[in-house]
């Protein structure tokens, strides 16, 4: 008797918690779970059934030196994602899937394949970028990987993936050493700006544009939020400027006030923290409640563009700062490209970087129809090295994002920066004018 | 002399002494040269002991659950961090609601203590049935086995609130009624903070005043002090125990929603970092002790705000937030080797340790 009380307790709080659950999702007005979780849930699911790809029945030979991808006719020609996609910073991750997803769309089919996507959730973290690239390199079906997100993710990402001899295309990693000719691995390109570029536009816009003299800059020991915080502030001091204090925080840290209070004793000009929205969030939020940052201009970067990020610093945000790249798409391909995003997922993008994803797919799918071998029965043959090769000497390439050109380090990007403000809850650039 | 003093100290307590007085002097050094420099102004310093007063007040608040818990059934609650989380979150959507029709900035009160009501129901209810179907079964097991079955529990929980609510990260709505500050005896203190620090001493001295003069809490004592004597005595214990849990999901509650007023970010994994730190907080009080837990969240939530500045920065090492942790644990270490019960801990008896 005791027993069923406890079980229907039991049960009655578990129902108010699924009832509270579908109750949130209305509120929230964007169906992101719902919506984001079934192509995933489909694509980690389709490996099974395509898990014995029929053999050709004559191996067509390859003399690649990293080997070959073969593709019997009719199946899909598959490609991964490692984003990502759970977390505070999942709408970065499902921002450049849905590009991703849309490539795919525009692009229909290679040589009379379909494509097939399937994907890892990488976090933002090395140890996610590492287990999503493990996972990926031990399919050698996949043609190429279009991730990650988190540079943090991207560093031992392209080192894996280049060691399997696979490609990793990345929309968004902006970290200088991903491409710096001593730490670069030979599988890795990105469509994303080099944040060489992106850190000395904030600094510039900051000293020129908004007349700041004194700065201060926190990162969170990301590989992107350390380097591009220290490109800021060498530019800074170049053009005349004095960097009073370079702090740090912890990613998972919530009180930011004593830090906040720290660098306040030094009243900078301007505080740029170019972290992610959770951290990012804190961290506006709280500087106006410091006394000393009242007049200080907050400002941050393309890790913080989201609509997440305004929600979770709340009022504070507003006139805030957020450098990223230029997503104000005068081209007919970026206008389609708009229109099928909102016809596809009934929104706008959510964060900066789809388009980054969608050039990057076709990318892979140019290199792709550049180096494939197709037999007199359809089967395809894919040279690792030659694809890799192919990739790096994309050149001219008119994307969304600009006209992309590899470099040998893998830089592909047209890097086109833009600072923006927060108006209204709105990204509104506001420069270059 | 030597010898005798040898003989008193074994070798290993003579490198444990010998390794607390490198860390004290450290300290003390890092905070002289700080102190000498004068980069902060008295101001600034009064600022850092507020923030970390207010941190410290949620810490001693989700500690009181640890401790709570461990005085009675000798085992470390580990989904207590979850249970801080649950309340909090659930009570995220009534807040949510109440701002979009704007009840939650005409009656802050109210709402707040509405959220509170939503929070401490849920929070107590996952405690209650967390002791009923993870631990009681368990009573009688070795110690590892509840706290192993903690851990499942605290994973079981994170992951079944992700996936109810998803991942990313929700905002509470701002309380117009709490921006700003206060001005009180010439000290700028933020609003929020204020009211976080305030109550949670109310709460404290309450839950003192409970487990100390009411007869529920002459029970928990006595089934703290000896089971079987208690039970002999005629008390349910089963009854103590559940007592104690939702007493212990009620503070972590009440600790959620003040977290909330802080920070308003929540999310699924937001329970395990003050979890870890409450727990930290009830070691470094004296775990089992009340108003240890209480002093050992201050403590630490001070030592946090404070410890980077004060003694990281004089000894000149760069960007000192970021070891904030590693500060608060040193903290906890050097306080260990010279008291290892803890600040109030007493001396454990045989059956405790």
């Amino acid at each position: 008797m005791k027993n069923i009380k406890w079980i229907t307790f039991a049960l009655v709080v578990m129902l108010a918690l699924v009832l509270a659950a579908c109750g949130g999702a209305k509120e929230e007005a964007t169906p992101a779970p719902a919506a984001t979780e079934a192509p995933a849930a489909a694509a980690t699911e389709a490996p099974a059934a395509t898990e014995a790809p029929s053999q050709p029945a004559e191996e067509m030979a390859c003399d690649d030196p990293l080997g070959c991808i073969s593709v019997a006719a009719g199946d899909p020609i598959r490609i991964g994602y490692a984003l990502v996609v759970s977390g505070p910073n999942e709408t970065l991750g499902v921002d450049s899937r849905r590009g991703i997803e849309i490539a795919i769309d525009d692009k229909g089919e290679v040589l009379g394949h379909p494509i097939e996507l399937v994907g890892e959730d990488a976090l933002c973290s090395a140890e996610g970028g590492q287990a999503a690239a493990t996972k990926l390199a031990s399919d050698p079906t996949l043609i190429g990987v279009i991730g990650t997100n988190c540079s943090s993710a991207g560093e031992p990402a392209s080192a894996i993936l280049s060691d399997a001899g696979t490609v990793l295309v990345s929309p968004s990693n902006t970290a200088p050493s991903l491409t710096d000719p001593e730490t670069h691995q030979a599988g890795y390109l990105r469509t994303a700006h080099n944040d060489k570029v992106q850190g000395k536009a904030v600094a510039e816009y900051a000293y020129n544009e908004l007349g700041a003299r004194t700065a201060a800059t926190i990162h969170d020991g990301s590989p992107y939020a350390e380097q591009l915080q220290q490109v800021f502030a060498d530019v800074f001091t170049e053009l005349g400027g004095e960097i009073v204090a370079q702090e740090a925080v912890n990613a998972g840290d919530t009180d930011m006030r004593p830090v906040l209070t720290s660098i306040a004793v030094h009243k900078p000009d301007f505080l740029y923290y170019p972290i992610f929205i959770a951290e990012g969030g804190f961290i506006t939020a709280q500087a106006k409640e410091v006394s000393g940052l009242e007049d200080t201009i907050l400002a941050g970067s393309d890790g913080m563009i989201s609509p997440d990020f305004v929600a979770a610093a709340g009022d504070a945000a507003e006139g805030m700062y957020i450098s990223g790249p230029n997503l104000a798409f005068e081209s007919e391909l970026g206008k389609h490209f708009l229109e099928a995003h909102q016809a596809k997922y009934g929104e706008d993008p959510l964060s900066a970087f789809h388009a980054h994803a969608y050039d990057g797919a076709n990318m892979l799918f140019a290199a792709v129809e550049k180096v494939a071998v197709q037999d007199a029965d359809g089967n395809i043959y894919i040279g690792r090295q030659a694809l890799r090769d192919a990739l790096f000497a994309t050149a001219g390439m008119e994307g969304i994002t600009g006209t992309i050109t590899c470099d040998e380090y893998g830089d592909c990007a047209d890097p086109q920066i833009v600072i923006n403000q927060i108006q209204n809850g709105e990204y509104v650039p506001v420069w270059p004018k | 002399m030597l010898r005798n003093l040898l003989k008193k100290y074994d070798t290993t307590d003579l490198v444990m002494y010998l390794i607390g007085a490198v860390l004290a002097a450290l300290v003390i050094y890092g905070s002289y040269q700080t102190l000498s420099s004068g980069k902060y102004s008295g101001e600034v310093w009064l600022d850092f002991i507020i923030f970390g007063l207010a941190q410290g007040s949620i810490y001693a608040l989700i500690a009181l659950g640890y401790t709570l818990v461990y005085g009675i059934l000798f085992m470390i609650n580990f989904a207590h961090g979850e249970v801080f989380m649950s309340g909090t979150f659930t009570a995220y959507f009534l807040a949510i609601y109440l701002d979009s029709t704007g009840f939650w900035n005409q009656h802050p009160i109210i709402s707040i203590l509405l959220a509170l009501v939503v929070a401490v129901a849920v929070s107590t209810t996952i405690a209650v049935v967390l002791e009923r179907i993870a631990y009681r079964p368990l009573r009688g097991a070795p110690r590892l086995v509840p706290l192993i079955t903690a851990i499942g529990a605290s994973f079981f929980l994170q992951y079944t609130f992700r996936g109810l609510y998803g991942s990313g990260v929700k905002t509470y709505p701002d309380v117009d009624a709490l921006k700003g500050s206060w001005n009180i005896f010439g000290i700028e203190i933020l609003k929020t903070q204020a009211v976080v620090i305030v109550a949670s001493v109310i709460l404290m001295v309450a839950l003192r005043f409970y487990v100390q003069k009411t007869k529920a809490g002459r029970a928990m004592r006595a089934v703290a002090e000896d089971k079987e004597a208690a039970a002999l005595m005629g008390i349910d214990v089963d009854r103590v125990i559940v007592n104690t849990f939702a007493l212990g999901g009620a503070s972590a509650a009440a600790a959620g929603i003040m977290y909330a007023l802080i920070f308003k970010q929540v999310n699924a994994f937001m329970g395990f970092i003050p979890g870890i730190k409450a727990f930290t907080a009830a070691v470094l009080g004296g775990i089992g002790n009340l108003p240890g837990a209480m002093l050992g969240g201050l403590f630490l939530g001070v030592v946090e705000s404070l410890g980077p500045s004060l003694v990281l920065d004089g000894l000149g090492i760069p960007a000192p937030y970021q070891l904030k942790d590693a500060i608060a644990f040193l903290m906890l270490v050097l306080v260990l080797i010279f008291r290892p019960s803890g600040i109030m801990g007493e001396n454990l008896s045989e059956k405790k340790a």
